[in-house]
């Protein structure tokens, strides 16, 4: 009886047995998140905390994830280190986003001399190489979280402006614009409560592709030494790390941090295709 | 029954979705002879282009035939239309013409491309048959313009273009499905006329899908009404008109015959108008930046409660038109004053807190494009209420839109919907209620009825003739319609290319034109007098065959 269920199930719920892989992408993704919250309490050892015997432990019961060259929990500092790249990654996507798309759905709405005074702009910023402006961007303003969240922030601005723009201009001539006109809206609240809700959807996806990138370029830039330095646990530094004792057989400290961020990019990934499924109000009944 | 060229029998197809299934035919039996025209009318969702497609062999892949068969000459083709038929045996004409040509490819190599799909010339044997294809479909310039690209063509050229690939292989049958929908009346009349002697010239069998019933009746030998699915009626036009049996029927012809030349119109014309004008243009101007001019040197005036009707084909700058009086561009030139006072000097975007705007509002063409996608029919239809009116409590609210939707006909219970959720009439009611809701003085109506099938177009005028008797509203009424325009309108303005052709009074412009243009346009409304059947069916074949 699928009517019989799916008459009590939210429209989430129903939503997420017609399409398994975003359920499994948002519990997924979901987990991670609280596991990142909750690190500093589940951890079983202080990722910090060095115990020189127990260095480069294969993993066992005591250490799930084994350990490093200085006897630090790899497990412990993985978690520690989620933390880390998802607040810069989540940070950074959300700075990027609201500048953005407030900037593009202006541009988009307005047209004219600042629309195209803007398009060259982004046509300037994107022409640059963005993990090479990335990482002149840290360099210049020096190595620190903030500047790292500052230079994933501004190397994405552009793509926000472009889809706000994009999807506000194509909808700007529309009948329920132009009809918000003669309901005597005015211009700022035609963009931001008739014209931007429109555009969520659009914006989200973006959003949620762009959250698996930025950990990908903070994990990058720290990979190579910007940004974030050694003893504070992050997945980019521990791959560049461990990368060195791959030559000896020392799997463990590359596979785990470098797995779990495979996995988290993926999962934002997946997510954002079906969000988009979600968020189309077409596809509610 | 005599056997036909082409015979459906009982015919069922079903769609299946995720969890549930849709019956979009339920038996339906048609019987196309040879050399005939078989019109097949319904409303949207009646089944009648699921049934096109069947024989073509094109139903989508959620759909199945699940009973019945389809026979063309003594080939069963019910379970699949061979390739070899499909295109040279049976071929299709399509709703949108623009659509159904290849953007990318010029419309001489689009037409070779079907030649050689079914035979093997050489060359310039095909470039031979593909000039006198485009010839014999009357394309203007063949030998200069045969190398266009589908988008440098009106959409009446572009479906020459469709007929034309159609019949590049000289078919027995050709299925047009509503080919005429969304071309202006001259163009409609052009290649239905065309239609038509291409099918009596070649002894071609059609069938002529359409919403339509004066078109099927004036074009066709025989007609089939379908509804949800079945056959309801089937029969000769001049019998189907004048003793229709099937109460569907019925209602179809109602319809279609209120917009009949001898209907009085409904509205006195007590109108003064001597009284000061409640809009006055004068010498209206607007070229848009890429250098057309559109709107050129127009002037006019509305009296209060009286409704102005604004005919034009498409690009005649009748949709400018209405949006420089609703505000939404600024003129380059000219003045605009309401009651007395000038506005077209304030600035589109600037027009929002201006004192008149709650009393111009308008009604757009396509009712379902004009609701925001993110708001309820309530939201759609209280926004102009809490931007422009007095200020309301919730309750008093839900009250007045409440009120709004009872006026237009619209049940309480359909407030709560999301656009994607109510049908085309639906929609255009919600438009409807949006724009009176503030009580406006000039209501423009932009093709409001453009979209919708015949029975809800005469729903929505009937409609919105009760509304401006109840309201006192003036109306702008922009149509190509002439036969709309005469229902609702007092007085009308003829514009072509951007210029006022005629302005006059409805019943003297359709009396006696003065403008060739006029008369032109009111040569190409469908015909048909279901007081004088035998006459209608012997003139129409006439009128339609010289």
């Amino acid at each position: 009886m699928p009517s019989l269920t799916a008459r009590w199930m939210s429209p989430a719920a129903r939503f997420f047995s017609h399409s398994p892989t975003t359920g499994i992408a948002a519990g997924a993704t979901l987990m991670l998140a609280f596991l990142a919250l909750t690190a500093p309490w589940i951890s079983p050892y202080d990722p910090l905390a060095s115990d020189v015997p127990h260095a480069l432990q294969a993993p066992g019961p005591h250490h799930w994830f084994g350990t490093d060259e200085l006897g630090r929990d790899v497990l412990s500092r993985v978690l520690a280190a989620g933390r880390l790249d998802l607040a810069i990654a989540v940070s950074a996507v959300g700075l990027s986003l609201a500048a953005g798309v407030t900037v593009g759905c202006f541009c988009g709405y307005l047209g004219g001399r600042l629309d195209r005074l803007v398009g060259r702009v982004v046509d300037v910023l994107t022409a640059f190489p963005l993990f090479v402006l990335a990482m002149a961007l840290v360099a210049a303003l020096g190595n620190s979280v903030e500047n790292l969240i500052y230079a994933t922030a501004i190397i994405n601005f552009p793509f926000y402006i472009r889809v706000a723009r994009a999807e506000v201009a194509a909808r700007r001539h529309l009948g329920w614009v132009e009809a918000a006109h003669l309901s005597g809206n005015s211009t700022p609240r035609i963009v931001i409560s008739f014209l931007l809700p429109n555009i969520l959807p659009t914006v989200a996806i973006q959003a949620s592709l762009n959250l698996g990138w930025a950990i990908l370029n903070a994990a990058g830039l720290s990979f190579l030494g910007l940004g974030i330095t050694v003893p504070t646990p992050e997945w980019g530094v521990m791959v560049a790390n461990g990368a060195h004792f791959m030559s000896s057989g020392r799997w463990w400290l590359v596979l785990f941090p470098g797995s779990v961020l495979m996995l988290t990019i993926l999962c934002f990934n997946l997510l954002g295709d079906g969000l988009r499924d979600l968020l189309d109000p077409r596809t509610r009944t | 029954m005599m056997r036909g060229i082409l015979d459906i029998d009982a015919l069922n197809v079903r769609f299946t979705g995720r969890n549930s299934h849709f019956d979009a035919l339920r038996g339906v039996s048609l019987s196309l002879e040879q050399g005939r025209i078989l019109g097949v009318v319904g409303e949207s969702g009646s089944g009648k282009s699921v049934t096109g497609l069947s024989v073509m062999g094109l139903l989508p892949q959620q759909a199945s035939i699940t009973g019945g068969r389809i026979r063309f000459r003594d080939q069963d083709i019910t379970a699949r239309t061979p390739r070899h038929l499909r295109g040279a045996s049976i071929a299709m004409v399509f709703q949108n013409p623009h659509a159904a040509l290849n953007p990318t490819r010029r419309i001489c190599d689009q037409l070779s491309d079907v030649i050689q799909a079914h035979e093997s010339l050489d060359r310039g044997a095909i470039r031979q048959r593909v000039i006198h294809l485009l010839e014999s479909v009357n394309f203007p310039d063949v030998s200069r313009r045969m190398g266009v690209y589908p988008h440098e063509l009106s959409g009446g050229l572009c479906q020459r273009v469709m007929i034309a690939m159609a019949i590049a292989c000289s078919p027995s049958v050709i299925i047009a499905d509503e080919p005429t929908t969304g071309l202006d009346v001259l163009t409609q009349k052009a290649v239905m006329d065309l239609l038509f002697r291409l099918s009596r010239e070649r002894a071609m069998s059609m069938m002529l899908i359409t919403h339509d019933l004066g078109l099927a009746a004036q074009y066709c030998d025989s007609i089939a009404v379908m509804q949800k699915g079945t056959v309801v009626e089937s029969g000769s036009p001049a019998n189907i008109f004048s003793n229709p049996q099937h109460a569907y029927t019925q209602r179809l012809i109602e319809a279609c015959t209120t917009m009949h030349p001898a209907q009085p119109h409904p509205a006195g014309k007590t109108t003064s108008r001597k009284r000061r004008p409640l809009l006055e243009v004068s010498n209206l101007r607007k070229r848009y930046a890429n250098g057309h001019l559109a709107v050129d040197d127009v002037s006019f005036t509305i009296a209060p409660g009286e409704s102005l009707g604004l005919i034009g084909e498409s690009g005649s700058g009748k949709s400018t038109l209405s949006r420089l009086v609703g505000r939404l561009l600024d003129p380059d030139d000219g003045a605009i004053s309401f009651e007395g006072r000038s506005i077209g000097t304030i600035g589109a975007h600037d027009f929002f807190r201006a004192e008149q705007r709650p009393h111009i509002q308008l009604v757009f063409q396509d009712a379902a494009g004009s609701l925001n996608p993110r708001f309820t029919a309530f939201d759609s239809i209280a926004d102009p209420v809490r931007r422009l009116g007095p200020a309301r409590d919730p309750g008093a609210l839900r009250h007045h839109v409440e009120k709004c939707a009872a006026d237009v006909g619209l049940a309480p219970a359909l407030l709560d919907r999301y656009p994607h959720q109510l049908s085309g009439g639906q929609c255009a009611r919600v438009g409807i209620a949006r724009a009176i809701s503030v009580d406006p003085k000039l209501l423009i109506l932009d093709e409001p009825t453009a979209a919708l099938d015949v029975l809800a177009q005469s729903e929505i005028l009937a409609l919105l003739e009760r509304l401006r008797r109840e309201k006192g509203m003036s109306y702008l009424f922009v149509s190509h319609d002439l036969h709309i325009v005469r229902m609702i309108c007092d007085r009308m303005v003829i514009l072509q290319n951007g210029k006022i052709v005629e302005t006059g009074n409805c019943e003297e412009v359709f009396q006696n034109p003065r403008a060739p243009y006029t008369a032109q346009l009111l040569a190409a409304i469908p015909h048909f007098r279901p007081a004088s059947q035998e006459a209608a069916a012997a003139t129409g074949t006439e009128f339609a065959g010289s």
